[in-house]
């Protein structure tokens, strides 16, 4: 298929761009940027009038249910409302129902996912037998079947002697080590941030510290082993300091938010709903100005929507009963793009912990434009807004704290491998 | 918190799930209401029509005996007809939802729900998602709230101190894990109590607890000079060891209320308990049964208290 993206806003963070300009599309490439290439002749044409174009966006967590939990939501469903949500390229947490600590398992997504339109999919594996913390997973297997890197997804991990040697074992390799820091023991019970408003609401504690203490321990480990890190879902003032302390001296550790942790915070939990359970907790205003500092001064490297989509009767729930988490991958863009508005981040910046960054952390090279490279597109008006309802959700999960929130960013159109696998009517 | 939930438009009460948030006019008007139920439960036939043809569901999804028995003899006084489930033991085993459990109870026309659950929120929750017409009464949810209890401590404390303006209260135990103590906290920081004090090991206290207007004290001989009121809190079997207390012994040794230590209170200093009392463990019985407490006392102005708070969800002010 040839595609012909006109008259929109080229905005490519990865190489400098701003600037207007058509882009060309054929046979799953980019095969030109500003005019159109001798003799090419669109069999498509999107018009990208007052719409920016820019790579297609790269999550680095987003939960598709399959295998086992597909009463919560499937691949279609999923892929469908990513690439609704302008994502081209995904990250799959191993916490699926069984978890993907087998290669059998994860051939098998790739292979069904492979068969659907909709992004890339880059599956995470389990670093420990089903995510229990004993046993290490067949990694080099693992990585063969398609496994992009390694991670614990939100399972506690009590043994510091298995995470050394899980570590030692992935620095072998070099396989990347995803890790939420989480310390098994603080965190246990918990269902909201151990403070003031939890204390009043009578919610048991996560308190900040079960954050730092994992993250002190991971860092030690990670400096003592040489593995890649990637430290997931950051929530606390302190493990951006940390963080932002560990780079300075060198350490090659990469980390990312959730893009619900940029918007709400622990004063949000008054009415019990039970959609702002969240793991990571929501936690104080002091900790979100935090994040939204750490991603603007670069500490922070990318933005995810953390996808977890529930159904009804695991989420329509006293709060501390609720399964956690937010369906979010259509909403990972116009939240960014509102946190962008309210806190001066340049469109440009913003984009670039969508795209850039966040592939160079899956180690792949998307969420960038160059000619003769993948045509993985996202074309979205900036200035047009939408309400946010159960409805309109792609997703099969409709639990989201954004509901009836008015967003700017509407995705017109979303091509994957020279695909327009979405186009909005 | 005030969410808007509890009262309607026009500032009458709806539901009642928390204290926290509710205008002191709303518990004043509680209290004083009450006061008029006092005389039935002393009458030859204790009942008044009020209620009468309202169908009241008690819903325990949690154990309880004495809530649930107050909570019956208030309805029934109103004349209401009362349902008591346990559902515990009943549909949750069977996996029936909470709002599976709530939607068949509307459909066989009930008018309020009291609610008991183990989880904080629950109560909301239900709230949130019943007909118009139908009131939530929060029975005790988590370590949330427990509304009424709140209420008939204030009512105990007034009955025999007057006012609130001129009180020091101190709430002496297992602050972290309680609703009860979160509720009085609430009704008497609302009502005008100057000085109220929690006493606890740190173990058992929230974080940031400061922030609910409350001084801490991790001392009753410091904790309990000069105070007017000593609310005892239950402490519950399975915290009685392990990493939040080592033992009850020892715990009894600092922060049971023997008669040496209420000496530092005023000398009519009042001592209460929500009950049931652990003997031996928070209170010493020499207290419990001494001249100062008014536990039992409370027992029965709690249900004048539940009488008027059902009364005025179903019906304008009395």
């Amino acid at each position: 298929m040839k595609i012909h993206i006109k008259n929109g806003r080229l905005v490519d963070p990865a190489h400098g761009i701003d600037q207007p300009a058509d882009v060309y599309v054929a046979a799953g490439k980019i095969v030109a940027i500003g005019a159109a290439p001798d003799g090419f002749h669109a069999n498509k044409t999107v018009d990208a009038t007052n719409c920016v174009v820019c790579p297609g966006l790269v999550d680095l967590a987003v939960r598709l249910r399959e295998p086992g939990l597909e009463y919560k939501a499937t691949l279609e469903s999923e892929m469908l409302a990513a690439a609704a949500g302008g994502v081209t390229s995904l990250a799959i947490p191993p916490d699926t129902d069984p978890p993907l600590d087998e290669p059998g398992l994860v051939e098998m997504l790739k292979f069904r996912a492979k068969n659907l339109p909709g992004p890339r999919v880059y599956p995470v594996g389990a670093l420990t037998q089903k995510l229990k913390g004993d046993t290490l997973t067949e990694m080099a297997e693992l990585t063969e079947a398609g496994c992009i890197a390694f991670s614990h997804a939100d399972a506690p991990f009590a043994d510091t002697q298995v995470l050394m040697r899980a570590l030692d074992y992935a620095a072998t390799f070099d396989y990347p080590v995803w890790l939420r820091p989480q310390d098994a023991w603080l965190g246990r019970g918990g269902v909201a941030h151990d403070g003031p408003v939890a204390s009043r609401l009578g919610l048991p504690g996560i308190p900040a510290i079960a954050e730092t203490i994992a993250i002190a321990t991971i860092l030690t480990l990670a400096r003592e082993t040489g593995v890649r890190l990637h430290l997931a879902r950051l929530s606390t003032r302190e493990g951006v300091a940390m963080v932002r302390q560990a780079k300075a001296q060198g350490l090659k550790v990469s980390c990312d938010v959730s893009v619900n942790h940029l918007h709400l915070s622990e004063m949000d939990l008054t009415r019990f709903d039970s959609n702002l359970h969240f793991l990571p907790p929501v936690r104080s205003q002091r900790d979100r100005d935090a994040l939204i500092a750490g991603l603007k001064d670069g500490t922070i490297d990318a933005i995810c929507s953390d996808h977890a989509p529930v159904d009804d009767n695991e989420k329509q729930l006293p709060f501390g009963e609720a399964s956690p988490g937010a369906s979010g991958v259509e909403l990972l863009l116009p939240l960014t793009l509102k946190w962008a508005a309210e806190n001066d981040v340049p469109l440009a910046q913003a984009l670039d912990c969508l795209t850039r960054k966040p592939a160079h952390i899956l180690g792949v090279p998307n969420g960038q434009l160059a000619i003769g490279g993948n045509a993985d597109l996202c074309v979205f008006d900036p200035a047009a807004a939408f309400t946010v309802t159960a409805k309109a959700l792609k997703s099969q999960g409709n639990n989201t704290p954004f509901l009836g929130y008015e967003l700017p960013g509407v995705v017109k159109a979303t091509i994957i491998d020279g695909h327009l696998d979405y186009e909005r009517q | 918190m005030a969410d808007g939930l509890q009262l309607s438009p026009d500032g009458q009460l709806k539901h009642l799930l928390t204290l926290d948030g509710l205008p002191s006019r709303i518990l004043t008007q509680i209290l004083d209401t009450a006061e008029t139920f006092m005389d039935v439960g002393e009458r030859d036939v204790k009942k008044v029509p009020l209620l009468r043809g309202k169908a009241i569901f008690n819903l325990f999804f949690e154990p309880s005996t004495r809530t649930r028995t107050t909570f019956d003899i208030a309805a029934k006084r109103l004349s209401a007809d009362v349902v008591t489930l346990n559902i515990a033991a009943s549909s949750q085993s069977k996996g029936e939802t909470v709002l599976d459990t709530v939607a068949n109870l509307t459909a066989m026309h009930a008018d309020m729900f009291i609610v008991r659950h183990s989880q904080s929120g629950a109560a909301h929750f239900i709230a949130r998602h019943v007909a118009p017409h139908i009131a939530v009464v929060n029975a005790g949810d988590g370590r949330h709230a427990h509304p009424t209890q709140g209420l008939l401590d204030a009512f105990t404390i007034r009955r025999y101190k007057g006012a609130f303006h001129n009180l020091r209260v101190a709430i002496v135990g297992d602050i972290l894990h309680s609703r009860v103590a979160r509720s009085q906290i609430h009704a008497l920081t609302t009502l005008g109590v100057p000085e109220v004090r929690v006493i606890a090991p740190r173990t058992l206290l929230p974080a940031g607890v400061e922030q609910m207007g409350v001084h801490v004290y991790h001392d009753m001989q410091a904790g309990l000079k000069d105070v007017d009121v000593v609310i005892m809190l239950r402490l519950q079997n399975e915290r009685m060891k392990g990493a939040l207390l080592p033992s009850a012994q020892e715990y009894f040794k600092q922060f049971g209320l023997t008669p040496e230590k209420l000496a530092r209170a005023r000398p009519d200093a009042i001592v209460m308990h929500p009950g049931p009392m652990n003997r031996g463990v928070e209170i010493d019985s020499e207290v419990a049964d001494g001249p100062q407490s008014v536990i039992l006392p409370q027992v029965t102005y709690g249900i004048a208290v539940r009488m008027a708070v059902m009364s005025m969800l179903m019906g304008p002010a009395q």
